[in-house]
């Protein structure tokens, strides 16, 4: 049967399709069994990002009294089973409020790599704990991770309370232990939910077993959390990425710098300088998709046009005269190694930092970082697959970089291999010394 | 009914979206106030910032163009990308010879407006030539991989833009924006690299290739409202029409020159559209009343939103009789 689009639920469900929304991009961490699939389940399910036929595959493969939603989720399960890498799995689902992103990296032993992978693009980070169990080693070290890679937000959700009977001696035992470690790493929000993945308590609605907890249900406080401030909308910072020329009769002079703006708002009329020239010169005109705009920010795909008849190519960074990120050939950075060959002294590696790609040679391992005690091995020398430690590049050519903690688009950057052309590690640029 | 259609944007939403939206002239300043760009305008800047990287570290790039909706709003993004300068790349269409002819139509016109080179690599010219094998059931889904790898052979192509979304399957899942093939054009899931930020890695050797995948964050919603605001052209297929139909096992198929009435099969007239449109003879239609994006957009919407309710036989899912089952744990 055709659907009906007069009804009053057509009309709802259209308006809902067609509100304006943002996007929230969440990082999912927890130890296998925790209940991480069951939670993405639940929050896929009640927010009807599940389509029926789907879900009455999983109705029929469950067993037992409880549809089973981890099973919703289960092309990586299927994975781990049969040995094969696994690695982030993307899940999409939206209310009326927000759309979400969201990155599921399964727990295992490269672990790391992916959370690290999950989490680089994320504004929030949900760790999952069982309230059985608390805070393990293994949540220290997702917690550690979202602090490294500066996810803006963290909830950790406290699951199983039901098999804890809903104490809430036990939610505030672990509450204080995060509460804890997350003031030692810096973490700026964090929010703790006792939660009931497999019931649904505290998910979508708050439950009525936890009426000691004041705070909001996890859906709920994903669709409010504020982000507006996260971003750096102070230090303008625009990587030129393509050059535009039409040379076409019509645009015959046209000559703009298409790139994705970094931080900081650009308006035309700006007075602007272009790194490593050092000329200024001023914005004519931001040509966003839909022509001409008033300004630019980020995370904007736009194209700048300079007043000036200046010689800037692709890897070129355009920002303000009085505000300009400190040109860099030795980078002190934190390192995530991501692959098997060991990261050492003297190795040669390609650093993409922005749209600019140069060589650099690692100069000295600092220090391997224990992820779970957070213990700084100095005499490690080397980093491994999975590790994370500080180290010290130097550059053919200068890069224009900014500390990580400030900007996450200039201080970050890729490590290639130049044999094999693997991306083979992550670098989050930190003050020297 | 006209070949294409174009999306109307209702007034109370161009309201809103015209704060930040709107094309406005570089003098007038236009308020954002707290300077967060809305779902669309964020998968539209990280697919243009996709298209460009590709365009900007890979040599040869070509855009698979298959006059399907997620193709046509892929290469409306390649457009803005590089406007006001031409896409800077060919399109290319792995043609079956079992097209839809308003597809086709729509095809040569885009390519056209756009002036942009067409690449056709035609499977019909591959099965006369003995290089590829008709299937028994009629689909050539399987034989246009072969058909697409010799063009990109023969054109030296290294990087191949494609229309596929994570959200489509469980499997797309975890595909990586930037994916990587072996210069015989194959995938090794253990061999993929990690892709961090948005600073991909399109570095390859001689004869490797990379499938880019810019709308990889789109859902489907988002792909119908983007066309609906951006008031992008698509096939008239997409749109309810009344047609000639026959039910194979329960499927409706419009009668068209690849499905013709077998003996015994009734010929009826049905208001439907096309969800997808794939081969034109294997792609059902779907009996709809949606004669316009916005409709369209609302019968996806209507259906996740009541599904499950019509399912499962209580009438109406108020939200209230939503909450108390929830609370009383659900299921
Ligand atoms: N009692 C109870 N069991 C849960 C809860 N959440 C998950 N489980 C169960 O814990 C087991 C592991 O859950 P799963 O989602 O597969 O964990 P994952 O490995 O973290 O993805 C399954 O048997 C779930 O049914 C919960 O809130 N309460």
């Amino acid at each position: 049967m055709a659907v009906p689009l007069h009804s009053p639920e057509a009309e709802h469900a259209h308006d809902l399709a067609l509100a304006r929304k943002d996007i929230l991009r969440i990082a999912t961490a927890g130890s296998v069994d925790d209940g991480k699939s069951t939670l993405i389940g639940r929050l896929l399910y009640d927010s009807k990002a599940i389509y029926e036929d789907q879900y009455e595959a999983v109705e029929r493969a469950s067993k037992g009294d409880y549809v089973d939603l981890a099973l919703l989720t289960d092309g990586l399960r299927a994975e781990r089973e049969q040995g094969i890498t696994i690695d982030v799995a993307y899940r999409y689902f939206s209310t009326p409020r927000r759309t979400f992103i969201l990155a599921d990296t399964p727990g295992h032993v490269q672990y790391t790599r992916n959370m690290v992978t999950g989490a680089s693009t994320a504004d929030l980070a949900i760790v999952l704990v069982d309230a059985r169990k608390g805070m393990l080693e293994q949540s220290r070290r997702h917690t550690f991770l979202a602090s490294l890679l500066r996810v803006p937000h963290l909830v950790v959700a406290v699951n199983k309370m039901d098999l804890v009977d809903w104490s809430e001696d036990v939610y505030e035992g672990i509450r204080d232990e995060f509460t804890a470690f997350a003031t030692k790493l810096n973490i700026p929000d964090l929010t703790v939910v006792p939660v009931s993945a497999l019931h649904g308590d505290n998910v979508v609605t708050r439950s009525d077993r936890s009426p000691w907890y004041q705070g909001s249900s996890l859906l709920h406080h994903l669709e409010h959390v504020h982000v507006a401030s996260d971003r750096n909308l102070v230090d303008v910072r625009f990587p030129v990425q393509y050059v535009v020329r039409p040379q076409s009769d019509a645009f015959h002079d046209y000559r703009g710098y298409a790139g994705t703006v970094a931080s900081g708002v650009l308006r035309p009329g700006d007075e602007v300088q272009v790194l490593p020239s050092g000329l200024t010169t001023t914005i004519a005109a931001i040509d966003g998709p839909r022509g001409p705009v008033a300004e630019a920010f980020a995370p904007m795909a736009v194209t700048v046009r300079l007043t000036d008849d200046l010689d800037v190519s692709r890897g070129d960074l355009i920002c303000r005269p009085a505000n300009a990120p400190h040109p860099a050939q030795d980078l002190d950075a934190m390192v995530s190694w991501m692959t098997e060959e060991p990261l050492r002294p003297r190795q040669r590696l390609t650093v993409k930092h922005t749209t600019r790609t140069v060589r650099a040679m690692v100069k000295d391992v600092q220090y391997r970082l224990d992820v779970n005690s957070l213990h700084r091995d100095l005499t490690a020398g080397e980093l491994g697959l999975n590790d994370i430690g500080r180290v010290r590049l130097r550059t053919t050519q200068p890069l224009f970089v900014d500390d990580y903690a400030r900007n996450r688009v200039t201080g970050r950057f890729i490590l290639i291999d130049e044999a094999t052309n693997a991306t083979v590690g992550a670098g989050m640029l930190t003050p020297a010394g | 009914m006209p070949d294409t259609v174009r999306g109307i944007l209702p007034e109370p939403v161009r309201l809103v979206l015209v704060q930040v939206l709107s094309p406005t002239s570089g003098a007038e300043r236009v308020p954002t106030p707290d300077y967060r760009l809305s779902q669309l305008e964020t998968l539209e800047a990280e697919s243009i910032h996709v298209i460009r990287e590709v365009a900007a570290e890979l040599e040869r790039p070509v855009l698979l163009f298959s006059g399907g909706k997620d193709s046509i709003v892929m290469l409306e993004l390649a457009r803005k990308a590089f406007a006001p300068a031409r896409i800077p790349f060919p399109v290319m269409h792995v043609d079956t010879g079992l097209n839809f002819p308003d597809v086709l139509e729509f095809r040569d016109k885009r390519v056209a407006e756009l002036g942009v080179q067409l690449i056709v690599a035609s499977v019909p010219d591959a099965i006369a030539a003995g290089t590829v094998k008709e299937e028994p059931n009629g689909s050539r889904n399987r034989i246009q991989t072969p058909v697409l790898l010799d063009a990109v052979e023969e054109h030296g192509f290294t990087a191949l833009f494609g229309g596929a979304r994570r959200d489509e399957d469980k499997a797309r899942a975890k595909e990586r924006v930037f994916s990587f093939r072996d210069e015989f054009g194959q995938w090794d899931p253990k061999n993929q690299r990690p892709e961090l930020w948005d600073l991909y890695n399109g570095r390859i050797h001689l004869g490797e290739s990379i499938r880019v995948f810019p709308l990889s964050n789109w859902t489907e919603l988002d792909i119908w409202q983007y066309v609906l605001r951006e008031e992008i052209e698509i096939p008239a297929l997409y749109l309810a029409q009344e047609r000639e139909v026959v039910e194979r096992q329960g499927m409706l198929y419009a009668v068209n020159e690849f499905i013709r009435p077998k003996d015994g099969e009734q010929v009826r007239r049905e208001t439907v559209r096309y969800r997808t449109v794939g081969d034109a003879n294997l792609t059902a239609a779907v009996l709809s009343e949606a004669t316009t994006v916005e409709e369209v957009i609302a019968e996806i919407a209507v259906t996740r939103m009541t599904e499950r309710g019509a399912t499962r036989g209580d009438d109406k899912v108020s939200d209230a009789a939503m909450e108390d089952r929830k609370k009383e744990g659900y299921f």
